[in-house]
């Protein structure tokens, strides 16, 4: 599992990218964490930058929108897609574990 | 016979208005007409990463495989060239012709070519995806580029073509290119980027001519310069594909006029994409916006119009980007002459920069350079912002 920050270093709206081999993605929406690989299926953006909107993330270069729960993609350009993996909160910090929980096929 | 809608064009718009109509509910027929031989196909590659021979077809193609669930029915290879407003009958350059009950014109734009250069080989415009298969053919065997007009494709094209190897230059009528779109100032600051990487840009200065009997050699400009050249891209912008529709009784202007809902002068005919100007509450005219983002969000408001089940019209922000020479450049918003632009993060010495134009103190447009994440926050910003439907 990697440390990722304290839950209140990461409040409703906001995201955040982890460095790991391949980086991840962490999003609070509501109170609710979720975690997706960080570089778009499409081009090379951090999906961390991108527009948090309910359970979904739109690219901040060509608005492809990624489901945080699913990795599923909703449109063009991109038409991979991205991995989901598994958030822990223990003691007031968020982890999350390296191994993919889904490979994104919903 | 169940319903047919009739797709007229099989590029991002016509691909967005077919998924419209299924997420819209509708089980009658859709044929998708397209005049390319291809497949959907993403333009904005062509001038980058298709050009640069980093990007394949595959990566670049629009369909999905889920789309096959919607069955579409495709015409590729397929030319519209008229359309019969009373029976809604599309006619096509094969003498048959489609009947339908509702169509969606989504027939997009061409490249602007250059006045006398017919026939000249190793001259190109960047449209299609047959051009970029041939203008690459053409710059990897070449060493010198011109680049007339300093638009985004221009500039798209010189900055591959630098990383390809070429030596090049890029001629701009306008004293300042992008002064349309960004503003003088920072389409000043845009235009910087040519010379940090090494490619000539001349500006203010007309072309005279093209110089060579079967293949150009140079380019003559206004002022008596002759640029020795390979390989010429004109990118002097686009026309919309409307010549088909001209005795059709559908009200044409620059492009297919439509409301701000995407609904022709003709019940049963709506428009989207580059071939449309859609009415603009803001701009108090008719706008047909080139943009890509555009073309795949238009089409679910005029199916809707289609369809009957149309709401209120949307505020769209115009959004759009260009990647050159590295540097990512995202503007969102509608830019005035008189709005004041400024820089409210990082600086443009660094190539990394936040612009808000302000018109009356309020933000109306925002230019990013290598800033997506506070682009991004901005662009919502004015999303929110957007004056509500009436
Ligand atoms: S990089 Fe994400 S949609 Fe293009």
């Amino acid at each position: 599992m990697i440390p990722v920050c304290p839950t209140t270093a990461l409040p409703p709206g906001e995201a955040t990218r982890v460095e790991a081999d391949e980086p991840i993605a962490v999003f609070n929406v509501d109170g609710e964490f979720y975690a997706i690989d960080d570089t778009c299926t499409h081009q090379d953006a951090s999906l961390a930058d991108g527009w948090l909107d309910g359970c979904t993330v739109e690219c901040p270069l060509h608005a492809s929108c990624f489901d945080l729960r699913t990795g599923k993609v909703s449109g063009p350009p991109a038409k991979t897609p991205v991995r989901t993996h598994r958030v822990v909160v223990q003691d007031g910090m968020v982890y999350v574990q390296t191994e993919p929980v889904a490979d994104g096929v919903a | 016979m169940s319903p047919t809608v009739a797709v007229v064009g099989a590029s991002l718009a016509g691909l967005s208005a077919a998924r419209a109509l299924r997420e819209q509910s509708y089980d009658g027929r859709i044929v998708v007409l397209g005049d390319e031989p291809h497949a959907p196909y993403d333009r904005p590659p062509l001038s980058k990463g298709f050009l640069a021979g980093t990007t394949s077809l595959d990566d670049i193609t629009l369909t999905a495989p889920d789309d096959e669930d919607l069955a579409l029915e495709w015409r590729l290879h397929t030319t519209a060239v008229g359309l019969d407003r009373v029976s809604r009958s599309v006619l096509l350059d094969d003498g048959t012709e489609l009947q339908a009950d509702g169509v969606v014109l989504a027939t997009g734009a061409r490249a602007r070519r250059l006045p006398g250069a017919e026939g000249l080989d190793g001259v190109h415009v960047l449209r299609s995806l047959d051009d970029a298969i041939s203008l690459r053919a053409d710059l990897v065997a070449a060493g010198r580029l011109v680049v007339i007009g300093a638009g985004f494709i221009g500039a798209e094209v010189a900055s591959t073509a630098r990383g390809l190897g070429l030596e090049v230059t890029v001629v701009e009528s306008q004293p300042v290119p992008l002064a349309a779109p960004l503003g003088t100032d920072m389409g000043a600051v845009c235009a910087e980027l040519h010379a940090d990487h090494g490619t000539r840009l001349l500006t203010g200065t007309g072309v005279a001519g093209l110089v060579g009997t079967t293949r150009v050699e140079a380019v003559e400009l206004t002022d008596g310069t002759r640029l020795p050249a390979d390989v010429v891209v004109v990118g002097i912008g686009a026309i919309p594909n409307t010549e088909w529709l001209a005795h059709s009784g559908v009200a044409l202007g620059n492009g297919v006029l439509t409301d701000a809902c995407g609904a022709t002068n003709t019940p049963g005919v709506v428009a989207v994409g580059d071939c449309a100007a859609a009415w603009s509450a803001v701009a108090e005219r008719h706008v047909r916006i080139e943009h890509w983002t555009s073309a795949l969000e238009q089409p679910a408001t005029a199916v809707a119009t289609l369809l009957g089940t149309g709401g209120p019209a949307p505020t769209p922000v115009p959004y759009f980007w260009s990647d050159q020479y590295g540097a990512r450049i995202q503007f969102a918003g509608s830019r005035q002459e008189g709005d004041v632009a400024r820089v409210v993060e990082g600086s443009c010495a660094d190539r990394s920069f936040l612009v808000l134009y302000e018109r009356d103190g309020h933000p109306v447009a925002v230019l990013g350079m290598n800033q997506p994440r506070l682009f991004t926050r901005w662009r919502r910003q004015l999303r929110s912002a957007a004056p509500t439907p009436r």
